[in-house]
């Protein structure tokens, strides 16, 4: 039988070691309770535009994020949103609220954005800045830089910007004029883009005279495979990412009826739906690991499913079948998973037949490697072990101090939000360097945390928590889709879906700030609070402090808000941890002392005007 | 008060209890009390004590007068049955209706100006006539809903939010149920629900008249300086004589505190209450020495709390007048009106 929880008797036996108050004013604090904006490599600040987008106002909804992120048309199809898996409505419910399809929805419906655009400055800094590669990472150096009045130069062997964004990610899944219209954003801002020349040699780069010279040039090299046959083969055996491109590009238009895909990560979907697209009937993408442990996203394994792709687990390639050259399939072995003692996964055979899978093309998508041929050995930069360039971690500077990496180059290939977070990090470095300041000494973020009490239980933000269940974005109807691979499948939240999935969101930036001198202590919070967050009690050790609060409390990353000053000498605990931000705290609250402040923290960037936010 | 419902969604690992409701299955409709008053700490008692005891809501009837307190079954249970009743006139109701039905669990929450001011008589009655149910004064010692006049609980000496001095006695509710022959009394408050959630457990497994003054600050009328009923001076004059820490069905007592530290009590229907003694000399099973004891600290200023009194082998009213144990909506229709031929032999037996 459950029995009350809380602790009662005089408090005077106090435990040796006790909890400091929480320093709110760190901008820490309140920034990782917006767990979605801790989680997202640029700190977009979500709930601010979701706001935003459910107060139909769009464009602004599209300038928050273009200013931290760069690209939201792009990311709002594309992003990992590695946002979502820590968004805390997944915490409290089944699923995350839809971040980035949001997204999506301010780029969609946002209506001609150019005039409220920065413009290039009309004082310049006489510096001039080179960019290797029009990737992401590249583009968000050229931006930040360019509106800080640096002459950007960008160079891509390409004769469009936009790295892989422009190559690999299928159109089905990112139409064309998305990337021209964001790419665009960029390079009007006065950036001189040399498009169609390969930088082929680092020292010549430097020899031109650049005050810093950026690489965001990728990991472009797709890992080969590997077994008996593959060299005899060869005519139906493509690189992935190489094939992706190729059919980007127009060179490759159909393919064989039967088609394996080897790896289970982003690029293995793109390679198997775009497949299904040119003429591939039986498509089957084939992993070494499980399911589960496939690299792919959740979503873009679903997706691959929905176009009748099956997925086989625990097969490792063994060779590839061919008669005098002409590839017929290739075997498998099976493999289990076996775990040692430290918990260390190895795939051993299991010992049953070999599995033969019959082809017409095999895709390779096993993964990608970073290649920097045009950088020479004495040109200054070390490289570490693995081939990727030593760098600082924090400024993104090599050992060459005019040189600086970010994006797929810096750290191995990721994905186009931390290309852009590393572009603005390694933006603010060149823009110290180049004012000759100390690389270390970076501007901090800009806070602001202002009240939302419009009257006594109004808020100047929408405090009702809505109960619906993730909104799913429609796609195009399966047969419309496979015919062109030019056709984008999802179609987006319309006006009305978007504002249902926005109302989901919880506004974590909406915090519940406590002060101990108002609060007699009547307990109206602790009862209110749906989600049982508050606790007064004495004060103690955190570990055993979580086993006393009136809700289990032992997700330990998330913080505990703690008060001391109240009369009766206890302190005041909240666990963070799944606090709706509803509000109702501070409006059973009848001294005030609970009051709901939304809390900006805008990133320090270059070039960007302060308080960029919009409301 | 707040415009908006208690949000639906709830901690992810909320606990079920014994008949697989959560406690928050034990809630009603929002509060529309000014916000901070103590009568929803005790609400959230009533809600926590009803879920830890595992009880059906839909078998609690919940019974009130008038006044902010009396509002507050609102808030809670919301599958219980209800009955507002007129100002002061809950005990009426109560007993009706527990004489209809001895099955259900009978919850009355009421206030100091309903029980102590209009409903004296009636508050009166119901305790001394032992109708089982648990009897909650919501006291602040002022009328709450007609905007904090003095009720008949405010102390002598007292100043209102104006500054007005209340100059009549006050009345003890606890002392006059002790006096009424109440089975279980005991004093509590709002701000305290390690004490109060335990106490109202056992006043609703008792099976007896049990009465719990609960001091209960009105935020908006009494909570200033020159109060007796505040957050502070309560907090400051509040003397607990004992501490009750667990209330378990049937389980065995399996009691890990020094000889003479606890007391284990064991009510008519084989509930345990575990009291632990904070006041050593004070025995809750002697009326005439709990109602001294009582006297003397209201003297010295204290206020006294705890579980006051206790009789474990209570009698209530149907067992004093031998009635039916069935309730009469479950009675047959024959054994309902027995006929005119048995009316007949009453009324010659009456001749
Ligand atoms: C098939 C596929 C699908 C993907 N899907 C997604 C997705 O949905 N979401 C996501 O977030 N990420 C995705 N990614 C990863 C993402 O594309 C990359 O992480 C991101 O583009 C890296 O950006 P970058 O700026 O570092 O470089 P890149 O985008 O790789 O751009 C590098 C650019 O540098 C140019 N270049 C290289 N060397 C030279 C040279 N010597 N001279 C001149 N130019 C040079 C290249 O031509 C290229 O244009 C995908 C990757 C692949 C392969
Ligand atoms: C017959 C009758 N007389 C007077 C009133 C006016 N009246 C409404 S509530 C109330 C007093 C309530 O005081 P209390 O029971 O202490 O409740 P509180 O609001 O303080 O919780 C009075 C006198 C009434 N409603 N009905
Ligand atoms: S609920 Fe909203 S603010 Fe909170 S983490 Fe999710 S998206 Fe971010
Ligand atoms: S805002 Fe207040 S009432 Fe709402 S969940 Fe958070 S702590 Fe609880
Ligand atoms: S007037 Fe007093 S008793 Fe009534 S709701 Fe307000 S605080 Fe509570
Ligand atoms: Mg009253």
């Amino acid at each position: 039988m459950p029995q009350s929880q809380e602790t009662s008797g005089p408090i005077d036996a106090w435990k040796e070691t006790t909890l400091q108050p929480t320093d709110i004013t760190h901008p820490d604090y309140f920034h990782k309770i917006v767990d979605c904006q801790w989680a997202c490599p640029a700190h977009t600040p979500v709930p601010e535009y979701i706001r935003l987008i459910a107060a139909g106002r769009y464009a602004d909804a599209y300038l928050v994020n273009w200013k931290s992120n760069v690209f939201p048309g792009i990311l709002g199809r594309t992003c990992d949103r590695p946002c979502e898996p820590a968004c805390r409505r997944g915490r409290v419910e089944a699923d995350p609220v839809a971040i980035c399809r949001l997204k999506r929805v301010a780029a969609d419906y946002k209506g001609d954005i150019t005039p409220l655009l920065p413009r290039p400055p009309a004082v310049k800094s006489g510096k001039r800045v080179a960019c290797v590669g029009t990737g992401p990472a590249s583009l968000t150096v050229a931006r930040d830089l360019a509106a800080a009045g640096h002459a950007v130069t960008v160079f891509d062997r390409e004769g469009k910007a936009g790295g892989f964004i422009r190559f690999q990610i299928p159109r089905f899944r990112l139409p064309e004029a998305v990337i021209d219209e964001e790419v665009g954003y960029v390079l009007n801002l006065g950036v001189e883009a040399r498009l169609g020349e390969p930088i082929t040699s680092l020292k010549a780069l430097l020899a031109e005279g650049y005050d810093a010279v950026f690489i965001g040039c990728g990991a472009p090299r797709g890992r080969d495979l590997d077994v008996p046959g593959r060299k005899e083969a060869a005519s139906h055996i493509h690189i992935g990412i190489d094939w992706l491109a190729s059919v980007s590009f127009g060179h490759v238009k159909a393919i064989g009826k039967r088609v394996i895909v080897l790896g289970g990560g982003n690029t293995a979907m793109d390679c198997c739906r775009s497949a299904r697209r040119l003429g591939g009937e039986e498509v089957r993408v084939v992993v070494r690991s499980g399911f589960e442990e496939m690299k792919a996203s959740p979503w873009e394994k679903e997706d691959a499913m929905r176009e009748d792709i099956p997925i086989l687990n625990y097969l490792a390639p063994k060779s590839v079948v061919h008669e005098n050259g002409t590839l017929t399939g290739m075997t498998f072995e099976r493999v289990r998973a076996e775990y040692d003692a430290a918990g260390r996964r190895s795939l051993v055979p299991t010992g049953e037949p070999d599995e033969f899978i019959a082809a017409d093309d095999v895709l390779v998508a096993i993964g990608q490697e970073n290649a920097f041929p045009w950088i020479e050995r004495d040109a200054g930069i070390a490289f570490e072990r693995n081939g990727l360039p030593v760098l600082d971690p924090v400024t993104l500077q090599s050992t060459h101090p005019l040189v600086f990496f970010g994006g797929d180059a810096a750290f191995g290939p990721k994905n186009i939000i931390w290309a852009a977070a590393h572009g603005h990090q390694a933006a603010m470095s060149i823009d110290l360097l180049l004012h000759g300041k100390d690389l270390h000494d970076r501007p901090p973020p800009e806070v602001t945390l202002v009240s939302q009490k419009m009257g006594i239980h109004s808020w100047s933000y929408d405090n009702a928590v809505s109960i619906d269940l993730r909104y799913k974005v429609p796609h195009i109807e399966k047969g419309q889709a496979l015919r062109d691979i030019t056709t984008e499948v999802e179609l987006g939240f319309d006006i009305d879906l978007a504002f249902k999935e926005a109302q989901r969101c919880l506004n974590c930036d909406v915090q519940t700030v406590f002060s101990a001198k108002l609060c007699i202590e009547c307990d109206a919070c602790v009862d209110i609070c749906p989600v049982d967050c508050i606790t007064f009690t004495k004060n103690g050790e955190e570990a055993e402090l979580r086993t006393r609060l009136n809700a289990p409390a032992h997700h330990l990353e998330q913080a505990l808000y703690i008060a001391d000053g109240l009369k009766t000498g206890r302190i005041m605990a909240k666990d963070e941890d799944v606090c709706l931000h509803c509000g109702m705290c501070a409006e059973r609250c009848p001294t005030g002392a609970w009051d709901m402040q939304r809390f900006l923290i805008d990133m320090a960037q270059v070039g960007a005007r302060s308080s960029a936010l919009a409301l | 008060m707040s415009f908006l419902p208690k949000p639906k969604l709830h901690h992810p690992e909320l606990a079920t209890n014994d008949i697989g409701f959560t406690r928050r299955d034990y809630e009603g409709a929002i509060s529309t009390l000014c916000a901070g008053c103590g009568h929803d700490s005790i609400s959230a008692a009533i809600i926590r004590a009803c879920y830890e005891l595992s009880l059906p809501p839909h078998r609690i009837a919940k019974l009130s007068g008038i006044g902010c307190s009396s509002k507050t079954p609102t808030y809670f249970l919301g599958a219980a049955h209800g009955f507002n009743s007129v100002h002061g006139r809950m005990p009426s109701v109560a007993t009706g209706a527990y004489l209809a039905n001895r099955e259900l669990i009978y919850l009355g929450v009421s206030g100091d100006g309903d029980s102590a001011s209009i409903g004296l008589g009636q508050f009166a009655h119901a305790l001394r006539r032992g109708i089982n149910m648990t009897y909650i004064v919501e006291n602040n010692g002022v009328y709450g809903l007609t905007k904090g006049q003095f009720s008949a609980t405010s102390d002598r000496g007292s100043t209102s939010k104006k500054g007005a001095t209340n100059t009549d006695a006050a009345i003890d509710l606890v002392g006059l149920a002790l006096q009424l022959g109440a089975t279980f009394v005991a004093r509590s408050f709002s701000g305290d629900k390690a004490q109060l959630v335990p106490l109202i457990k056992a006043a609703l497994q008792h099976p007896g008249a049990a009465f719990i003054d609960c001091i209960s600050p009105c935020v908006q009328f009494n909570n200033h300086v020159g109060s007796t009923k505040s957050f502070d001076y309560i907090r400051e004059h509040n003397e607990a004589v004992n501490r009750l820490d667990y209330i378990t069905g049937r389980s065995e007592i399996t009691a890990d505190y020094a000889p003479g530290e606890i007391e284990v009590v064991v009510q008519h229907d084989g509930g345990v209450l575990r009291l632990r003694k904070l006041a050593t000399d004070y025995d809750p099973h002697d009326r005439t020495s709990a109602l001294r004891y009582l006297q003397e600290r209201t003297v010295a200023g204290e206020i006294v709390t705890g579980l006051l009194y206790v009789d474990p082998e209570p009698e209530n009213l149907h067992q004093r007048l031998n009635t039916v144990a069935t309730p009469l909506n479950a009675l047959e229709d024959r054994l309902l009106c027995p006929g005119s031929a048995m009316l007949e032999t009453l009324n010659a037996a009456l001749r």
